[in-house]
């Protein structure tokens, strides 16, 4: 039996209410009084210089309030210290089309838009690099002067001795993947709005206030302070509900500082919020990638060695990138037991938006070519692909070769489930032609080691209050969006307090409020908002028990929280008849009928009961109450900081990819594939993920069906289409993200290790899960069909291409003769191409565009 | 543009507003109403997150006129939880893990109310092809399946079960 009350059970969101309702406030939803709104104007060209800009006009325009340039804020900033390279607006060179240049501000959206038209900018267009193996041969006109040959970074690690795991490795496999790249669209489009208070001292603009759809509310307030040269006291950042993130609100995007630097101009609360088109130029998306891998075992399946040099596309600024190619290589460890590695890493600057974080940061692209290639040397040895994998298993607990710490590993249980589940062993090799089965593992970090900031400071802080009547109050930085951390940490401070869940109320993510907590990112919110959330608990529980111990003459070790009560550890707390009917209420929970509970116990009865002594129990409201008269009041703090042995080896770069512990995942993919059209089915996936423990299982299996899902969707449809810069597909149909009729059945199978280190053992569990996902199904191809793909996703022109291939056919190609510029299908779609005054103007050659330059151009 | 006055039904209750013959009814529900229940994800109904029924029929208001609305019932997502209570089906939306961010939410919910209210017994293949119109980001609808069967069955013991 689990010793749990709260936790490990099936719990609703705490939010979940305002969610079905519509009542729940997202940042768009919210107004405030004079609310001007902002739009955005963006380049049209991927790569030039500023000469001019002209906005007069536009400020002339009835409506518009004000105009934003680039030397309204010029001070650099970027999520990473190392990569401050963007301006909130363009100073003097834009680098991708929809990079940002100016912004209106005006009463309405109509007549922001009209004032963008007028908005006059002379442009000098430079040579734009789009690939990335030829924009590091560039001496010329660099995207950044900084960078030469535009590389962002490089790394070059060596673990072990990768020459001569490859003189004894048996077999070797050596291949180039590619994955193309891939973007969050999270439903809810990026909005923020900001509002400045005037100071009553200095009668001028004073603390500035700013709603936001961020995963990371103090990182925001942190770039905010740097680009508009205000302390960070002066700043508060809230984060209203907000609509998905998947590492799309993971740093501080352009809108975010625009919003901002437009309210202090404008003198008034401005809101923007982006047009879906907008968002996939703010992108921030997983890059593409260009991996070359290679792959030695010896005949009986074990690794000897592993060489990957990686190459991403990484857009027009640094965003994350320097910690994703960093993750790349990293990850290649502690999945396996790999005893040599070499990694060449490059991270290239492109004229294209800017890559950064996305749900299996670093970790997805990699794995798709690592898995793959595995399957084919497990076929070269006929070995069982499921085999294989469980040959190569690290022995935890363990520090593996490039310096990362395993502890727990359920790794092992998975394969066994997934395998046992999908009748792997009967099935496999026996379905019908075309159809087959893969598999693939994968795993990623409960949150990062060492913070993008360095420091000493704690990643998460947690405050608890509980007043008289037993209301507690968490206050936490953590920010929900939508994954169930505002759930998580109402279970762990209800199941170590021992009282209801409807006691618990969670504030989070109000900079003014809650403590610092580095954001939801890289996994961390569980393990490591988890672990502070439950360190305040034991504080304040600590507390109670001092105080309920005294009036009950024992030692408050002897105390037992739960269901409510305080009662001394082996006796069951004797419940008096006349209080039966109270007590009974008290421990159904306020879920049945409304009330509240806490307001029980009450008046006479309570001060009955203080009367009576000694007695074996109390209720948790008496326990709060003692606690109070013997404290003065009831607070804790509970804080996380990811111990010393776990941050990694000391190696350039071996900052990234350590984590406190790692989350682990094994996937059955089964697929058909149709010869004829080359279009792949997912039928159903198995996915099996070692979470530590399940806090929440009906969230912890939302998250492992939402990550295979997403994985399904890179694997098969998702891709960023671009032609000289241009996003060709900037919206959601034409970008294909999976409907209901697309998608698979999804087999959740929780696995539990019981993390040493992680609150109650909780792992991660929202991002591990991913990576799998691709190469399972790339192997499912392989054993359906008998080709391997290596380039993602798998459309059925890759097919086709790789199945005309196999029969030495002519290939055929099927984009041949199509204008890029004006793509038919789009124009048909009615899409994004067919756009007026919403963003920048598309292409030089955009017939739309033609007009409107000559118009703006000619009268005047 | 000049406004004009129109008469829109909303949730049972009558709004005189005046707005330009060029508003959207997601505008005006959200702007000049304060209904933000309906969300805005795309502007060309293609994810879904604006779904209301007009007459009983699930639509996207961010491509609909508001002012060819008038004389029809439009309800949204404000319009389905009465009498304080949750519907069955936004209760088994929270509890089936239906909802994740929730921004999609009220679309989907919308819809579900339209597929329902003309199947109430719909088979998994008519429950995929009605929640077709609409997109989520987070959850593989795997979830929203369950929370869609639990919410028949709950209505229907509700039905059965005497007054």
């Amino acid at each position: 039996m689990s010793d749990f009350s709260i936790i490990g059970k099936a719990t609703a969101m705490v939010d979940a209410a305002e969610k079905t309702t519509g009542g729940g406030k997202y940042t768009d939803d919210l107004s405030v009084p004079g609310m001007l709104v902002g739009k955005i104007l963006h380049s049209p060209y991927p790569h030039a210089r500023i000469r001019r800009i002209d906005s007069s006009r536009a400020e002339k325009l009835d409506g518009v309030v004000a105009v934003v340039v680039g030397k309204d804020a010029p001070n650099p900033y970027g999520i990473l210290p190392v990569g401050h390279d963007e301006h909130a607006l363009a100073l003097d060179k834009v680098r991708y089309v929809g990079d940002n240049v100016a912004c209106v501000v005006a009463v309405s959206e109509a007549v922001a838009e009209k004032a963008l038209e007028l908005v006059d900018i002379e442009y000098e267009v430079l040579p734009a690099y789009f690939d990335p193996e030829e924009s590091m041969k560039a001496h010329t006109d660099l995207i950044h002067d900084n960078k030469p040959g535009n590389l962002e970074k490089d790394y070059h690690h060596v673990f072990g001795d990768p020459d001569k795991g490859f003189a004894e490795a048996d077999h070797i496999a050596e291949a180039r993947f590619i994955a193309n790249e891939v973007t969050h669209a999270a439903m809810e489009p990026h909005s923020t709005l900001a509002s400045f208070e005037l100071d009553p001292h200095t009668g001028k603009l004073g603390r500035l206030t700013v709603w936001s759809s961020t995963q990371v509310p103090y990182y925001l307030q942190h770039k905010l302070s740097l680009v508009l040269e205000m302390p960070m006291a002066q700043i508060r950042v809230i984060k209203p509900l907000v609509g998905g993130g998947f590492g799309g609100k993971s740093e501080v995007i352009p809108l975010e500082i625009i919003a901002a630097v437009a309210a202090r101009k404008a003198q008034a609360p401005v809101k923007i919020t982006y047009t879906r088109e907008e968002v996939f130029w703010a992108h921030r998306g997983r890059p593409r990638t260009i991996i070359d891998l290679k792959t030695g075992i010896s005949n009986d399946g074990a690794i000897t060695a592993v060489k990957a040099r990686v190459v991403q596309d990484g857009g027009a600024y640094c965003s994350y990138g320097v910690v994703t190619i960093l993750y790349s290589g990293a990850l290649l460890g502690a999945l396996y037991d790999i005893p040599n590695i070499q990694y060449d890493g490059y991270r290239v600057l492109t004229n294209k938006p800017a890559c950064g974080a996305m749900r299996g940061h670093g970790t997805v692209n990699v794995r798709f070519a690592f898995e793959s290639q595995l399957d084919e040397l497990a076929a070269k040895i006929g070995m069982d692909p499921a085999q294989i994998r469980q040959r190569n298993l690290l022995k935890p607990p363990c520090i593996t070769v490039n310096g990362l710490r395993v502890q727990s590993y359920g790794l092992p249980e998975c394969i066994e489930k997934t395998v046992e589940r999908s009748g792997w062993k009967e099935r496999r090799g026996k379905l019908p032609k075309g159809r087959g089965l893969g598999i693939a593992c994968s795993h990623y970090v409960s949150g990062a080691a060492n913070s993008i900031i360095r420091s000493d400071m704690p990643h998460s802080t947690v405050n608890i209050k509980i007043d008289r009547d037993g209301g507690v109050v968490v206050y936490t930085g953590a920010s929900e969006i939508g994954q169930g951390s505002d759930t998580m940490t109402a279970q762990i401070a209800a199941e170590v307090l021992g009282c209801s869940l409807p006691r618990v109320r969670v504030i989070a993510a109000d900079t003014d409020l809650t403590p610092i907590d580095i954001g939801s990112y890289s996994s961390r919110v569980t393990f490591m908002a988890g672990n502070a959330t439950l360190r305040a608990a034991q504080e304040v529980k600590k507390r109670i028990a001092a105080a309920a111990a005294k009036k009950m003459n024992c030692a408050a070790e002897d105390l037992v929280f739960r269901d409510d009560l305080v009662f001394k550890r082996g006796s069951v707390p004797p419940v008096a008849k006349d209080q039966a009917e109270e007590v009974e209420v008290t421990q159904a929970g306020a879920s049945v009928s409304g009330r509240v509970e806490g307001q029980i116990l009450r008046g006479s009865l309570q001060q009955k009961r203080k009367e009576e002594d000694p007695k074996d129990w109390m209720t948790f409201e008496e326990g709060v109450v003692a606690a109070i008269d013997f404290h003065g009041a009831l607070t804790g703090t509970g804080s996380y900081a990811p111990p010393p042995d776990a941050r990694g080896g000391k190696h350039k770069g071996g900052g990234v990819g350590p984590s406190p512990a790692y989350s682990y995942s094994a996937q059955v993919a089964e697929v058909s594939v149709d010869e004829d059209t080359g279009e792949v089915t997912v039928h159903k996936v198995w996915a099996a993920h070692d979470c530590g423990r399940a806090l929440n299982p009906v969230a912890v299996e939302g998250q492992i069906i939402g990550s295979v899902w997403m994985g399904m969707a890179q694997a098969l449809t998702e891709e960023m289409i671009w032609n000289d810069g241009m996003l060709m597909n900037a919206g959601m149909l034409e970008y294909r993200s999976p409907s209901a009729v697309e998608s698979p059945e999804v087999e959740p199978i929780i696995v539990e290790s019981i993390d040493p280190e992680g609150p109650f053992g909780a792992k991660e569990c929202s991002e591990g899960s991913l990576a799998a996902t691709i190469p399972a199904i790339s192997n499912a191809i392989y054993d359906a069909v008998g080709v391997r793909l290596h380039e993602s996703p798998f459309t059925p022109e890759r097919v086709l291409a790789a199945l005309r291939a196999k029969k030495n056919a002519k290939s055929l190609n099927l984009t041949e003769g199509v204008d890029p510029t004006c793509p038919l299908r789009f124009r048909e779609h009615g899409g994004s191409l067919c756009f007026k005054g919403k963003g920048p103007k598309r292409h030089a050659l955009d017939p739309a565009r033609r007009d409107v330059s000559s118009m703006i151009g000619g009268a005047d | 543009m000049k406004k004009e006055l129109v008469e829109l039904r909303i949730n049972g209750r009558r709004h005189e507003l005046a707005v330009e013959p060029s508003a959207l009814l997601l505008d005006v529900l959200r702007q000049d109403l304060g209904l933000t229940g309906s969300k805005r994800g795309c502007d060309e109904s293609s994810c879904g997150a604006c779904t209301v029924l007009l007459g009983g029929v699930a639509m996207m208001s961010c491509t609909l006129l508001a002012a060819s609305c008038e004389g029809q019932e439009i309800t949204t997502i404000e319009g389905v939880s009465q009498h304080g209570s949750l519907a069955a089906i936004q209760k088994a939306y929270g509890d089936w893990g239906g909802a994740q961010c929730g921004y999609c939410t009220p679309g989907f919910i919308m819809t579900v109310k339209s597929l329902l209210a003309e199947n109430r017994d719909p088979s998994e293949g008519d429950v995929r092809a009605a929640l077709s119109s609409n997109l989520c980001r987070c959850t593989g609808y795997s979830q929203m399946y369950e929370a869609i069967r639990a919410a028949i069955a709950a209505e229907a013991h509700e039905a059965a079960s005497p007054k």
